[in-house]
């Protein structure tokens, strides 16, 4: 029996209990559903306001949230910040005092800096989501991909689970190994060691730096983009390398239990870590599935945060 | 308050400090007596010192029993000016000098502009006589603009009053610019300062590597990046014979380097901040830009390390590492914020730790900053109480108990890293070349 979520905001994921999680991820699958359905609407947050707010750019997580929080029926505003005040010297402080003053009742962040939303946390009156900030967390793709393993595998104690390439700046990877640990799945992390952050180990995880070792017989494999920007020459030689050493294919995925299923958290770049023909396998690749539920999970987290929130009519938890 | 202009006005006063524990760490004296002074000087002490009565015409300062011993000199201090006045004038770092025990204040040359030039000197001097509490002397810039390119002009740089050299919170990357800067040191025999941070390996750090910076996903700096500077540059004095001081050493593998040189007979020195046996990295959870500082907060381990290098003598001298930083400049993610810590007022206390919970004696701890930083920078008449020394005292209360309440803090930044924390000893009275700078007795 879940006994709700008991934090004000969503920052991360470490830290979150066993019960909190499960009751994110059941409140996420009953929204799963309801997707599926023509009338997708719901109005547990009518009246409310989110905002989005990216200071880095995003496709896929901005629009996932937007959708989520119109799915119950809440008014979304979506900011990017890097094209307005920002430039206009407006510290991030001041974008947070400027939004508080609005009244929203959620802000969902991005930043680039590790810890930029817990400091807006802080200085804001209403529920804050950590979208993605820096290579600290980003606590709803690992709560979407967990949901996505649950599904298809029941539950996530006791899964091995391998994930593989840049560690080193992936928050994906972060919130990830705290989800897993605290349920009580196994992970490994597979990456060169120039992508490696010192001390990982101390996360709870098995390092591997030989793809072949650290994908035999793992039910999972989740796949990291390579943020090809700041790579070549820097921390891998190049990426035909890469893709050699570490990028996912056939015969590497071999090596993995016959019915591993494989993840991305999007967007891939195909030919670099990951092989077209493997990232399309309809019956391993769960990719798109981990988009769809990013949607569910997005709801459930708005859901839970907005029930803390002063105010509220109805069944508060 | 403003020294007065002329101070040889009182230049003939008698003042008798009676009733005091005098402590002077260069000579090892601990007892309880009287100290006189005479206009600037000290002029006699000793516990039989007025046993028979103070005569008529000498002020008597009644110590109430605290421990009366040199003001600190605090080797490395930023102030503001010229550049960034907004974060630090003389008046305020000098007040809160005062207020700490600091008696002479060594200033970095990383200002704007960079004290490169002897007029630079001269500016400084100037504005530092003429609007500071304490005494405050320069250190000059290794190279013109801190820029780790050509060497600055050292000689007349010293002759205008520069007491060392050091590119303050930048690291001397080149080793052939490093190499000729202490061969070129050796002309006038003084201590050329590295900020000891290999640049190309700490670019983009914000933090210790390590577990910590894993979790919260922040850059690190490795301890190599210090330990290999320091490394180099050893070998780079056994080829020219220079004296040679590391400004804050914060990891064990950097003082088993500094051992390993002394132990050869190397003009090897260095120090550390008080931050770095008080606080380890931890202090930084929840991206507490407070504690966010360059080199960054080690481990655990570092820190005992630096405690066991100040008990053996690795370590020669305790500085306040003052970064002062204005609010909008820590109101930041944490990648983003300055690095820096305010210490002036807070550098005694913290250094005391060492005495309470480490077994040091009070002369002990008082020694890396008195008579250690005297020695090395060649300032004899500083730093110890003996009969023709400069009346630069500090009263102190080894036990008082507070607060750190950044609300009270007389510099005009607040960041520091103990904020709210309990610290025990604080500062009564501090005098500059006998003059009262600062009182806080009981009454008075």
């Amino acid at each position: 029996m879940s006994t709700g979520y008991p934090h004000r905001h969503l920052l991360g994921i470490e830290g979150l209990s066993p019960p909190a999680i499960t009751y994110l991820l059941d409140l996420a699958d009953s929204y799963v559903e309801q997707n599926r359905q023509i009338d997708k609407k719901k109005s547990t947050l009518r009246g409310r306001t989110q905002i989005n707010l990216f200071f880095e750019s995003s496709t896929r997580t901005s629009t996932s949230f937007e959708l989520a929080g119109k799915r119950l029926g809440a008014d979304v505003i979506n900011m990017a910040v890097q094209r307005s005040s920002v430039s206009k010297g407006e510290t991030l402080i001041d974008t947070a005092m400027t939004l508080n003053a609005m009244h929203p009742d959620v802000l969902v962040v991005r930043h680039q800096d590790s810890g930029a939303v817990h400091l807006l946390s802080q200085k804001v009156g209403c529920a804050v989501i950590n979208a993605g900030d820096g290579a600290h967390e980003h606590p709803t793709q690992a709560l979407l991909d967990a949901l996505t393993i649950r599904r298809r595998r029941g539950r996530l104690e006791g899964q091995v689970v391998a994930i593989c390439g840049d560690i080193l700046h992936s928050r994906v990877a972060r919130s990830n190994i705290h989800l897993l640990n605290t349920m009580g799945a196994r992970v490994r992390v597979i990456g060169p060691p120039t992508l490696m952050p010192r001390a990982v180990e101390e996360l709870g995880v098995e390092v591997h730096h030989d793809m072949a070792r650290g994908l035999k017989d793992v039910d999972i494999v989740m796949m990291l983009r390579l943020q090809m920007e700041r790579m070549q020459g820097a921390y891998v030689p190049s990426l035909k390398e890469y893709f050699h050493l570490y990028g996912l294919d056939q015969a590497k995925l071999a090596l993995a239990k016959p019915d591993a299923l494989i993840m991305h958290p999007g967007p891939m770049n195909r030919g670099v870590e990951i092989d077209s023909l493997v990232a399309d396998d309809i019956n391993r690749s769960v990719i798109r599935e981990q988009v769809e539920m990013g949607v569910a999970v997005r709801m459930a987290c708005l859901e839970a945060l907005t029930r803390h929130l002063p105010n509220v009519q109805g069944e508060a938890s | 308050m403003k020294r007065p202009a002329n101070p040889g006005a009182e230049k003939g006063k008698l003042v008798a400090y009676l009733n005091a524990r005098l402590l002077d760490p260069a000579s090892g004296l601990d007892t309880l007596g009287a100290l006189l002074t005479v206009g600037d000087q000290i002029a006699d002490l000793g516990p039989r010192l007025f046993a028979d009565g103070v005569p008529s015409g000498v002020e008597i300062v009644d110590c109430g029993g605290l421990c009366l011993s040199p003001g600190l000199i605090d080797m490395h201090a930023f102030v503001g000016e010229p550049g960034a006045e907004h974060k630090e004038s003389f008046a305020s770092a000098s007040a809160a000098a005062a207020a700490g025990g600091i008696t002479t204040l060594i200033c970095l040359p990383n200002t704007d502009p960079a004290i490169d030039e002897p007029a630079i000197v001269e500016y400084v001097e100037r504005r530092a006589r003429e609007n500071s509490l304490v005494r405050v002397q320069p250190m000059a810039a290794i190279t013109k603009g801190l820029k780790g390119e050509e060497m600055a002009e050292m000689g007349l740089l010293v002759e205008a009053g520069a007491v060392a050299f050091t590119d303050g919170d930048r690291t001397v990357a080149s080793a052939r610019v490093m190499r000729r800067a202490l061969s070129y040191s050796t002309l006038f025999g003084k201590l050329v300062i590295q900020h000891a941070q290999d640049p190309s390996l700490s670019r983009d750090g914000v933090m210790n590597e390590g577990d910590v910076a894993t979790r919260l996903g922040l850059a690190g700096i490795p301890v190599a990046a210090e330990a290999m500077v320091v490394e180099r540059d050893v070998r780079l004095v056994a080829l020219t014979g220079a004296r040679y001081h590391v400004s804050q050493v914060t990891a064990q593998e950097t003082l088993e380097v500094i051992r390993a040189a002394k132990a050869r007979g190397l003009k090897v020195t260095c120090g550390t901040a008080s931050h770095y046996f008080a606080l380890n990295e931890n202090a930084v959870n929840d991206y507490r830009t407070f504690a966010k500082v360059s080199p960054p907060l080690r481990t655990e381990d570092d820190r005992r390390a630096v405690i066991e290098g100040i008990k053996d003598g690795t370590i020669d001298v305790i500085v306040s590492a003052h970064l002062p930083q204005d609010v909008e400049s820590k109101r930041l993610p944490f990648a983003q914020a300055a690095f820096g810590a305010a210490g002036l007022e807070t550098m005694l206390a913290v250094a005391l730790t060492l005495h309470h919970d480490h077994g040091l004696s009070l002369n002990q701890v008082l020694a890396k900053m008195t008579a250690a930083p005297a020695r090395l920078l060649g300032l004899s008449s500083r730093g110890q109480l003996k009969a023709g020394a400069k009346a630069d005292l500090m009263l102190f209360d080894p036990d008082k108990p507070w607060r750190v309440d950044v609300d009270k803090l007389k510099g005009k930044s607040k960041n520091t890293p103990y904020e709210g924390l309990p610290l025990t000893g604080k500062v009564a009275m501090t005098v500059v070349d006998g003059l009262k700078v600062f009182d806080e007795r009981p009454g008075s």
